[in-house]
C-alpha cells in the first residue's frame, strides 16, 4: 500500500484525513477516538476567551442536501480546555486546537495561553455575533489576527476562511501575508431553513451554516481557487464524505482534507476515506504529492 | 429530516410538575428512545416517551415551562424517534426507577408484560405528592415504593427498596431516574451491572451524533446515539454519577 503520511502546514501526519473542527471536539475522549479510528489529524472544537453556552435549539437541521447548523460557539473557553487537549493527545495524532475571539489581541491571548499542536484560526463561523466571519470576511483583519497569533504561538498556525465573500483568494492572500501556515477552506455556507407548517425558522438562530455534500463543489471550487495562487497548502473542507470526495479535493489541489458532517455516519468513515484513498493511489500508481493539485496541471 | 409537525391532543396532570403530553402521532419508538421536541421560539430539547403517544415531562427550565403553557390543540415540532433503546431480555425483569424516570419504565413494562415477561418493579420519589404512574406499575406485579420523606410505602431512597428484592431473581434489570438516584443503585449493586441497562441523560444539543456535547468519559461514548440505555458496566468507571458537561461543554456537578 502507498504511503499516506505527509507533512503539511507544519505537521507531520500518518494520513492526510483530519476530523474538522466543531465536529465530536467539545471533550478529549471523543477526540482521542476519532484518533483511534485512524484520523491523522484533529482539531476541537472552537474556544474562545469566555465561556458560552451557545445558541438555543434546534442547533440543526437535516435538509435534502446536507445539513445546517447554528451551534453557536458553546465552549467552555480556554482556561478550562487545557485538560480536554492532554486527554486528546493520548490518541497520538496531532491536536489543532480551534479558535475564536472578536479582535486580534484576544485572539493572541488565547494563543499564548493554550499549548496544542497546532492553532486554526475560526474567522468563518456564519452564525455568532461579533466572531468568526465578521472578522474573517475582511482581509485587513484576516492580517491582522494571522499575524499577532504567528506572534504569540511557537507552532504552526492555519487560517480557517468562510466562503461567505465575494473573492476567498483575497482572504487567503491576507492569511499567506499574516504568516500562516496553511488555509482550511471552507467552513459552513450562510443558510437557513423555515418550517413551512408555522413559518418559523426551525434553527435556534434563524441562521445557520451549511455543510455536508451541497458544498463539495463549493469547497473543490475554493480550494483549486486557493491552492493555485498561494505558496502555503490549503487543507479542503466542505462535503467530504467518501474517498472519491477526498480524491477530487487533492485533486483540485487540497495537501490534507478535513471530515465534518460524514461523522453523522459514525467514526468508520476514517478508515473508509483513508482505505480508498490507498487503493486508489496504488491503482493510479501516484503518490500523495503527485495526486495533489494534479487537476490545476491539467488546464490546457 | 425536518422536525414533523405534532398537534397536542390532550395534556394530563401526573403530578404537581409532572405533565403527559399525548401527541396526534404514534412515532413507534421503542421504550428508552427519545424525541426532541421543538418548542417554536423557545427552544427543542429530549423527552422520553411514556407511551408509544405519550411524553411525560417534569418543568425544570424555559423550555419545559414553556412546553407546559400549551395545551389541547397547541402544535409542536419532533425528530424522532431517536437513539437506542431498552432491549427486553430473559424472562423476570425488574424496573428501578426514580421520579419523572418512571416514565419509560412504565412503558417498556407494558411492553414487557404483553409479551409475556415477570414484571416487579421498585420506585422512588421525593413525596407521596410526586407519585406517578402507580396503577401502571401495579397492573404489571409487584411493586415497591419509596419515598424520602416517608409519606407512602418504604421511607428512603430508591435504594431502601433493594434490600426487599433478590437481585440474582431477575434476568435483567431496567433503571431510569435521577442521576445520583441511578448512581447510588448501580454503585450498590455492581455485581449485577452486566445485566442492567440504564437509560441515562447528558446535555443533548445536535441529537444526531456529531456535536459532542454528550460524549461520557473516559471512552467518549455519544450518549444521544449509542443511548441514551447503556449497560451500567460501561457506567461504573465512567463520569456518570462523578460529573457531567453541561452547555458550554465544562465540566459541572451532577444533580438530583
Amino acid at each position: 500500500m502507498p504511503s499516506l503520511s505527509i507533512h503539511a502546514g507544519g505537521l507531520q501526519l500518518n494520513n492526510p484525513v483530519l476530523l474538522a473542527a466543531g465536529i465530536l471536539g467539545t471533550t478529549g475522549a471523543s477526540l482521542r477516538r476519532a484518533a483511534s479510528a485512524g484520523a491523522g489529524g484533529v482539531v476541537t472544537k472552537s474556544v474562545g476567551s469566555v465561556p458560552r453556552e451557545g445558541h438555543p435549539g434546534p442547533t440543526i437541521v437535516h435538509v435534502e442536501c446536507g445539513l445546517l447548523n447554528a451551534m453557536g460557539l458553546p465552549n467552555p473557553s480556554y482556561k478550562d480546555f487545557q485538560d480536554e487537549i492532554e486527554k486528546a493527545r493520548v490518541g497520538g495524532v496531532p491536536v489543532i486546537a480551534s479558535i475564536f475571539g472578536s479582535s486580534a489581541a484576544e485572539f493572541a491571548q488565547i494563543a499564548r495561553s493554550l499549548k496544542a499542536d497546532a492553532f486554526e484560526l475560526n474567522l468563518s463561523c456564519p452564525h455568532a455575533e461579533k466572531y468568526g466571519s465578521e472578522l474573517g470576511r475582511y482581509p485587513d483583519l484576516v492580517e491582522s489576527v494571522t499575524g499577532a497569533v504567528k506572534a504569540a504561538a511557537s507552532v504552526p498556525v492555519w487560517v480557517k476562511l468562510t466562503p461567505n465573500t465575494a473573492d476567498i483568494l483575497e482572504l487567503g492572500q491576507a492569511a499567506q501575508r499574516g504568516g500562516a501556515d496553511a488555509i482550511v477552506a471552507i467552513n459552513t455556507l450562510k443558510a437557513m431553513a423555515i418550517d413551512i407548517e408555522t413559518g418559523f425558522p426551525i434553527l435556534g438562530n434563524r441562521f445557520g451554516g451549511l455543510s455536508g455534500p451541497a458544498i463539495k463543489p463549493v469547497a473543490v471550487r475554493c480550494v483549486y481557487e486557493l491552492a493555485g495562487r498561494l505558496e502555503i497548502p490549503v487543507i479542503g473542507v466542505g462535503g467530504v464524505s467518501t474517498w472519491e470526495d477526498a480524491v477530487e479535493m487533492i485533486l483540485a489541489g487540497a495537501s490534507a482534507v478535513q471530515v465534518g458532517t460524514a461523522l453523522l455516519r459514525g467514526y468508520g468513515v476514517f478508515e473508509e476515506i483513508t482505505t480508498g484513498l490507498s487503493r486508489y493511489l496504488e491503482r493510479k500508481s501516484l503518490t500523495l504529492e503527485e495526486l495533489c493539485g494534479l487537476a490545476g496541471r491539467r488546464r490546457s | 429530516m425536518r422536525p414533523i409537525n405534532s398537534v397536542i391532543e390532550e395534556v394530563g396532570s401526573e403530578a404537581p410538575l409532572i405533565r403527559t403530553f399525548r401527541l396526534d402521532r404514534n412515532l413507534d419508538p421503542a421504550p428508552g428512545q427519545y424525541v426532541m421536541v421543538w418548542i417554536r421560539g423557545v427552544d427543542e430539547i429530549p423527552m422520553s416517551f411514556s407511551g408509544p403517544d405519550t411524553i411525560t415531562v417534569q418543568s425544570v427550565g424555559e423550555a419545559s415551562d414553556a412546553l407546559f403553557s400549551l395545551g389541547a390543540g397547541s402544535s409542536i415540532g419532533l425528530r424522532g424517534p431517536l437513539g437506542n433503546g431498552f432491549i427486553l431480555r430473559g424472562k423476570r425483569i425488574l424496573l428501578i426507577g426514580g421520579g419523572v424516570g418512571t416514565a419509560p419504565l412504565a412503558f417498556l413494562g407494558e411492553q414487557a408484560k404483553m409479551a409475556g415477561f415477570e414484571v416487579a418493579s421498585l420506585l422512588g420519589f421525593r413525596s407521596k405528592e410526586d407519585l406517578i404512574f402507580q396503577d401502571r406499575f401495579e397492573a404489571l406485579g409487584d411493586t415497591i415504593i419509596t419515598t424520602d420523606d416517608g409519606s407512602l410505602g418504604l421511607h428512603g431512597r430508591a435504594a431502601a427498596g433493594l434490600k426487599e428484592l433478590n437481585l440474582f431473581d431477575y434476568d435483567q434489570i431496567y433503571l431510569c431516574g435521577p442521576e445520583m438516584m441511578m448512581w447510588d443503585i448501580i454503585s450498590r449493586t455492581r455485581e449485577h451491572a452486566k445485566k442492567t441497562q440504564a437509560c441515562i441523560n447528558r446535555y443533548f444539543k445536535c441529537a444526531a451524533g456529531i456535536c459532542g456535547s454528550c460524549c461520557l468519559d473516559p471512552e467518549g461514548l455519544r450518549i444521544c446515539v449509542e443511548g441514551p440505555v447503556i449497560m451500567a458496566d460501561r457506567l461504573l468507571e465512567s463520569e456518570f454519577g462523578r460529573y457531567r458537561r453541561g452547555p458550554t461543554g465544562g465540566k459541572g456537578p451532577c444533580k438530583g
